[in-house]
């Protein structure tokens, strides 16, 4: 079967589900106990488990195979929450996410890293379990335990084993429950396990078995499989049948009484006999191997390519967008009807009423794009533990406006800023347990991470309430790498100094991080943030801890631009990059070392001509105009004037991609279609400003 | 058993030549193009197809070929190369041709004004000889066919 096209939902399901896993081993962590969070842990690793076991990733149904049965016992008491086993788990979960990571991008799950994890649940499993293990069969000799643990797996007994238990108990059979370990060095496990099986059947019939015969038959199991047994033979009988295979550690057999089940089998119930062990006993041996190299080929070509990018949309969105197209659909057919002369005065209400759903279209849109900062943030708590662990500080993570929706390219393209922002705060802000007590502070620091919408923009602030950013070694340390002089120094406001750790020269330093406690690679966030449309401002107070606020447009798909006039072409500039619009006569434009250069407000502005740098096809002109109009545009603290011949007005205009084959246009940032329905290109001003770096 | 496949053919200058139709969206008339500065030369600019911006290159100025003053009655054939949209100004373009795969003869220097990599090879159908073009050639895609 093709499961391609399943291949996307299990990405995203399972991202999902993992999300919900982490918040919950972070629960865990905290509140060490939770019956209900373990359940839905319980349930999480069984529904990746079943997911992917369909899809065909051994790796991860394997291993999340092992984490259910460390859950099982978990939630039914018989092991304690330790440390240890929030630690493997969250271990597993890394190692899960590794593996969705690889499927998305290279189409399988690749290599099996996961044995030593499997077999560190399957050692707390048995360590703990390894005493007790006749506790948990004990346990569920009476039938509450047995009756409270169904209806939470969800994994009901086939009725038919049941079925076949109970008559065979009619009959005067007895149910044997067996565990079987191997022993660690046991070469061919599934050889072995077979002689084990093959043996058994003889005297009897296996009805179940855990792992799967399948498994078994792959040797996709660790060391130990359970059966479940009928047979009229008594237990001593059966013990001296199977006492002479070797490499076997240990045999446990335990015999059944009405309504007695195992919990430790009700994880992958499997009927033996379409394992079809009768007739095929002998070849055995070769067919599975055979056959699991077959499912692997397959499962490798099936699953090439990368994925696409999708957003989940709520189905109130999309009835909503519906709603709005048919309208447009109605208007379309309003202004048919309407015969221009006779209706000026229909037309004009129509077009009004157009311009009121093409509005409420585009609103509509955006919140389809618009997906909830959580997905971002949702990782951070676990970032943050980590990090606190390593460095042994005691750190709290406060996140509010989780809920604060923006759009999905934000989404993609905000997270790493975000890690470095409160890496920051955290490696270098917040002072170790021993300073924050003597400077009298709390014991455990406190890094607060909040999102919320603040009109056309949307705001993001990560504070923490470490040491701050000593500004006067943030001077010193400006000055000995030349960024300011002595002079600039003195005079040099906080704020200002602050602004410095943006600097790439500054930030590139290695010793900085050592020295302010800030500052490495401040300088790619801020770009990153400013590509995206976004400014980001620190504020600090020393002693007391800094902040960080970003500031994001809301969407990136529509913005306020000014449309200009060069020659016959017109060009958009993105209104958030201009300064301010101004003339300036022909003569005060002086040409300095083959720059143009003006002073303008007793500065020197570099002059730039747009025609020349969109190298525009000159124009005959009737005269000109000694006045040149000259757009201010900025970047950081620096300034340019571009000429442009003339201006035509703000508009707000919906950004479109040139596409992959025009990509990386020098001086063009992408394109937008005008109201007369032709193209307009988006000028790229950044890119002026490379030039006159230059 | 020799395969067949589908070609829309298109002229330049008199020769014919022809694309796989899976890659060929639609085929449209000349609509109003915006030029993008910085762009290679044969780029004739970007045009609104239906409100997506689709960059147009001309065949005539990519192949060396002499571009008439008058454009005359043009297509424009617009391409769909994996997530590429592209058009191509030809100078005529109506018919469709299935042409087997063993009538296709692989490249011969051949008196073209295309380059010869950029042929993928000759299709022989009723005596007629349709020029296959490699597309990601013609449109220099080879370095940006594995996106960073």
């Amino acid at each position: 079967m093709d499961m391609n096209q399943y291949l996307d939902i299990f990405i995203e399901e399972t991202k999902e589900h993992l999300q919900t896993m982490n918040e919950i081993l972070l629960k865990l962590e905290s509140f060490t106990y939770d019956k209900d969070l373990l359940n839905e842990m319980f349930r999480i690793a069984h529904t990746i488990k079943g997911m992917s076991g369909t899809m065909g990733y051994q790796n991860i149904a394997g291993l999340t195979h092992e984490m259910e049965n460390v859950l099982d016992l978990i939630r039914n008491d018989e092991l304690k929450t330790t440390e240890e086993i929030v630690d493997i788990l969250f271990e597993c979960f890394d190692q899960l996410e590794g593996y969705i990571t690889n499927i998305e991008q290279e189409g399988n799950e690749g290599e099996n890293q996961s044995e030593a994890l499997i077999q560190r649940l399957e050692n707390v499993r048995l360590g703990k379990a390894g005493g007790e293990i006749e506790d948990i069969q004990r346990k569920t000799m009476d039938e509450k335990s047995f009756d409270s643990l169904n209806p939470l797996t969800n994994i009901a007994l086939p009725e038919h084993v049941q079925q076949a238990a109970e008559n065979s108990r009619k009959e005067g059979l007895s149910t044997y429950f067996i565990k079987t370990s191997l022993e660690e060095k046991c070469m061919l496990k599934s050889a072995r396990a077979y002689i084990f099986i093959n043996r058994l059947e003889r005297v009897g019939e296996i009805v179940y078995s855990n792992p799967s015969i399948e498994d078994i038959e792959d040797e996709n199991f660790e060391l130990s499989f359970e059966l479940l047994l009928i047979s009229k033979e008594d237990q001593d009988f059966l013990e001296k049948e199977v006492d002479d295979i070797s490499e076997i550690e240990s045999i446990e057999f335990m015999e059944l009484r009405d309504g007695q089940m195992s919990p430790a089998m009700d994880q992958k119930p499997v009927e033996v006999e379409t394992a079809a062990i009768g007739n095929e006993k002998e070849n055995s041996g070769k067919e599975p191997s055979e056959a699991s190299a077959i499912s692997k080929k397959k499962s490798e070509g099936v699953n090439k390519g990368k994925t696409g990018k999708t957003v989940r949309v709520d189905i109130d969105r999309l009835d909503n967008l519906m709603n709005l197209v048919s309208e447009l659909i109605i208007i379309k057919t309003r202004l048919e009807d309407a015969d221009g002369k006779q209706d000026a005065a229909k037309v004009n209400e129509t077009t009004e009423y157009l311009e009121r759903i093409t509005t409420s279209l585009h609103d509509a849109v955006m919140k389809v794009r618009m997906v909830p900062i959580e997905r971002v943030f949702n990782r951070f708590p676990r970032m943050v533990r980590d990090l606190s662990k390593d460095l042994g500080k005691d750190i709290q993570l406060d996140m509010a406006g989780k809920e604060t929706e923006v759009d999905r390219t934000v989404i993609d393209e905000i997270g790493d800023p975000l890690i470095h922002l409160i890496r920051n705060s955290i490696d270098h802000g917040i002072e170790g347990p021993e300073v924050r007590r003597e400077s009298g502070k709390e014991i455990n620091g406190t890094v607060r991470l909040e999102a919320y919408p603040d009109g056309n923009t949307v705001v993001i602030e990560v504070e923490d309430d470490g040491k701050g950013i000593d500004v006067n070694r943030v001077k010193e340390k400006a000055l000995s790498k030349g960024l300011i002089t002595a002079e600039q120094k003195e005079q040099m406001e906080d704020s200002e100094a602050v602004e410095l750790l943006f600097t790439p020269g500054f930030s590139t330093a290695d010793q900085v991080s050592d020295l302010s406690g800030r500052g490495v690679g401040l300088d790619v966030v801020k770009t990153k943030i400013e590509s995206l449309g976004g400014d980001i401002e620190v504020t600090s107070k020393h002693g007391q801890g800094s902040k960080s606020v970003i500031r994001l447009p809301l969407t990136l798909a529509i913005i306020q631009a000014l449309l200009v006039k060069v020659d016959a072409e017109k060009y958009a500039i993105p209104l958030n990059t201009i300064k301010e619009i101004t003339t300036i006569h022909k003569e005060k434009i002086r040409n300095i070392q083959g720059n143009k250069v003006a002073l303008y407000r007793n500065e020197t502005l570099p002059i730039l001509e747009l025609a020349e740098l969109l190298r525009v096809p000159p124009m005959e002109k009737e005269f000109e105009d000694p006045e040149h109009t000259v757009v201010i545009i900025r970047k950081g603290d620096k300034t340019a004037g571009i000429i442009v011949d003339d201006l035509i007005g703000q508009q707000e205009i919906v950004i479109k991609s040139l596409g992959k084959f025009l990509n990386n246009v020098e001086g063009i940032a992408g394109a937008t279609i005008l109201g007369n329905g032709t193209v307009a290109l988006i000028v790229d001003t950044n890119s002026f400003f490379r030039k006159e770096g230059k | 058993m020799s395969q067949t496949q589908q070609y829309v053919i298109f002229k330049l200058e008199g020769e014919s030549y022809g694309i796989p139709i899976e890659y060929v969206k639609t085929i449209e008339k000349m609509t109003e193009m915006t030029r993008v500065p910085n762009a290679p030369e044969y780029v004739e600019g970007v045009i609104n197809l239906r409100g997506e911006v689709v960059p147009i290159i001309n065949m005539r100025k990519r192949f060396d070929l002499p571009v008439p003053e008058e454009a005359g009655d043009t297509r424009t054939i617009i391409l769909e190369l994996e997530e590429i949209s592209v058009g191509m100004i030809v100078d005529s373009s109506s018919e469709v041709l299935s042409i087997e795969d063993s009538a296709i003869d692989q490249t011969i220097s051949l008196d073209a004004a295309v380059q010869d990599d950029h042929i993928r090879g000759i299709g022989k159908i009723d005596e007629r000889m349709i020029i296959l073009l490699n597309l990601y050639k013609v449109l220099q895609l080879e370095d940006s066919e594995k996106p960073a």
